[in-house]
């Protein structure tokens, strides 16, 4: 019996170092890649042994384009996409979860519906619709919600909505009613509730869901490729298919353009893993 | 486990409660409810209406759309016809002469096939073995669980380097960099949605494993010791007792995989730089073509919408009766 489990343990314990072998792979590979020069391994393949590893790559991706730009833009759409998507979210989940509205099932239903429709369902006439409304000039340079960096906010939130409604309504009813009840008896009126009493309660979820929320929406390359035409409004993310067409001949640079543009997820990553994961399986274990 | 929580709520009986709402509640009330409602109904419910109706119709996207049949529109050749109604036109279109529809829906087929035969077993696999806490799974979870956090674009991006045909890590390793016999991963119509669903498994994997290993971890700890104090074995357990414990995380793995099949998209983009790239046509990028490019068909992308609509209401059907069974529980 224990000679059986212990073979099991070492079996479990090559598998799991060649899985993790092969999940590493790609990404030392491009980061390896990334450090040698084109000349190099244009002649030698990316498979030799490195003559000389040096960050130039890394410094004309960033020169030779925009990419503090793109950077900038995709701080511009995320932040404040996050923070009204959980402002928004937990309204509606505060409602679904304490107030008896006779609706609140079918409000969940649409909800979390609207966020499982793969996002090419809607793109036709949402782009039309892009086209047909109109924006005052400080908030686009187009006058359109087209091609500007609040119609990529709008959409953002919108479709992330439905994710976070059900993971907050979900969380706020783990919350004892009694607060709540309490908060009634002293007078509070229902904003109080919300506001004061509710949402400081839900700070675990709400910061669960910030960091998921900003990965994802940092990493959005759909919304971003077909709802910005011009080339220097776009985020970071799906810049990397301009910056691909612009440095066709150097694919290391490319390279290193993209783990550049990986370096806030990286961050949260090393930061903030548990956070997402904790994000993710809010909405999967409730679910 | 942690699903009972919600069953408590949403009894407090009407009349009684109802007058705890002042007006000024109220008012609140509609506007916590009112903007995000608002904003979910017009972004995606309007336009997901709107993909149905429009799928009716034909369109290029220049001048009004008007409520006559196409046929009775006089065609003046160098003007583009105004928006009209062509019935069923689109879908019979779709469904015979489009070329990439019957591939589209076959590779996307094929995403799923790959997704539940290889990715989703191996997260789960991933998922078990971490889970018996053998030395050094926060690691392995760490390194496992990475792609999911990359972005798809960057993914496409570095797995070109694995791929490229003269300088690849691939093709240099079996020797085949050579003009005359190469293999092109990514170009070859033979080859490419498998090289491109590798990638796809690379990041699925570790995404099914986190939400395997949540599962897992709620499981109660007396169930598997009561299972192995009767005599059962490892296998036994796991599939006779703790499996069909998971059922909930199950079905919500089940929905994620067919939704990202359904989606995927970046991939396919990045590699094929923005072009149809045969060999790799999918539902999304069927409909996407039809909106960027010189002439949109407006009616034609939406009617391949409604396709994908269609499909994507069985996961969302079964996710939301799970969830609705359980708020009547």
């Amino acid at each position: 019996m224990t000679g059986r489990s212990r073979l099991g343990g070492v079996l479990a314990q090559v598998f799991m170092v060649v899985a993790v072998a092969l999940w590493v792979t790609p990404i030392l590979f491009a980061l390896y890649v990334a450090l040698r020069p084109i000349s190099e391994t244009n002649r030698l393949g990316y498979f030799s042994v490195a003559k000389k590893l040096t960050f130039e790559n890394f410094a004309n991706a960033w020169t030779q384009s925009d990419m503090w730009r793109f950077f900038l833009n995709s701080m511009w759409i995320t932040v404040p996409a996050v923070i009204l998507t959980l402002v928004l979210a937990s309204a509606v989940a505060y409602v679904i979860a304490r107030v008896n509205v006779k609706f609140n099932l079918s409000l969940l239903i649409l909800f979390t519906a609207g966020n499982l429709l793969p996002q090419q369902v809607i793109i036709t006439p949402l782009y039309r619709l892009y086209l047909a409304i109109p924006l005052p000039k400080f908030l686009s340079e187009s006058g359109l919600m087209y091609n500007s960096i609040t119609g990529l906010i709008v959409i953002n939130v919108a479709f992330q909505l439905g994710f976070c409604v059900f993971v907050m309504s979900n969380y706020m009813r783990t919350i004892p009613k009694e607060i709540d009840e309490a908060a009634i008896v002293d007078g509070a009126s229902l904003w109080k509730r919300y506001w004061r009493v509710t949402l400081p309660l839900c700070r675990p979820a709400l910061a669960a869901l910030a960091t998921l929320l900003t990965t994802w929406i940092y990493n959005d390359f759909f919304w971003a490729i077909t709802l910005i035409s011009t080339g220097n409004k776009r985020p970071i993310t799906s810049a990397l298919a301009n910056l691909q067409g612009q440095f066709v001949a150097n694919q290391n640079m490319i390279a290193a353009a993209a783990l550049l543009a990986a370096i806030p997820t990286l961050v949260v990553f090393i930061l903030l893993q548990k956070q997402f994961i904790r994000g993710l399986t809010l909405g999967a274990t409730k679910g | 486990m942690a699903v009972s929580a919600p069953a408590a709520a949403g009894t407090a009986k009407g009349p009684r409660r109802r007058r705890r709402f002042s007006r000024r509640d109220r008012l609140v009330i509609v506007v916590l409810l009112g903007i995000p409602l608002l904003i979910d109904l017009a972004f995606v419910w309007l336009p997901a209406f709107a993909s149905l109706l429009l799928s009716f119709t034909k369109w290029t996207g220049v001048g009004s759309i008007t409520l006559e049949s196409c046929s009775d529109l006089p065609k003046v050749p160098g003007i583009p016809q105004p928006g009209c109604l062509y019935g069923l036109e689109n879908y019979h279109q779709a469904f015979t002469v489009y070329p990439d529809f019957w591939p589209a829906v076959r590779h996307n087929a094929i995403w799923l096939g790959v997704f539940i035969i290889l990715a989703t077993p191996l997260g789960m696999l991933f998922a078990v073995v971490i889970d018996r806490g053998i030395r050094g799974s926060r690691i392995y979870q760490s390194v496992l669980f990475l792609p999911v956090m990359l972005s798809l674009a960057l993914i496409g991006i570095i797995w070109e380097l694995i791929y490229s045909p003269n300088y690849g890590l691939i093709n240099s390793l079996i020797g085949r960099t050579g003009n005359d016999n190469l293999i092109d991963w990514l170009g070859d119509p033979n080859l490419n949605l498998w090289a491109i669903l590798v990638e796809a498994t690379w990041r699925q994997a570790g995404y099914v494993m986190v939400l395997y290993l949540a599962g897992l971890k709620a499981v109660d700890p007396a169930l598997r010791e009561a299972a192995l104090v009767d005599g059962a074995s490892a296998r036994q357990t796991f599939f006779r007792v703790v499996f069909p414990v998971l059922r909930p995380i199950n079905i919500v793995i089940l929905v994620v995989t067919v939704i990202e099949s359904l989606r995927a998209f970046d991939l396919v983009y990045i590699t094929s730089k923005g072009n149809p790239l045969r060999g790799l046509e999918l539902l999304s990028v069927a409909v996407t073509q039809n909106i960027v490019g010189e002439t949109q068909r407006i009616g034609f992308g939406s009617t391949l919408g409604v396709v994908l609509l269609v499909i994507s209401l069985v996961p969302i059907s079964v996710f939301l009766y799970q969830v609705l069974r359980k708020e009547e529980a």
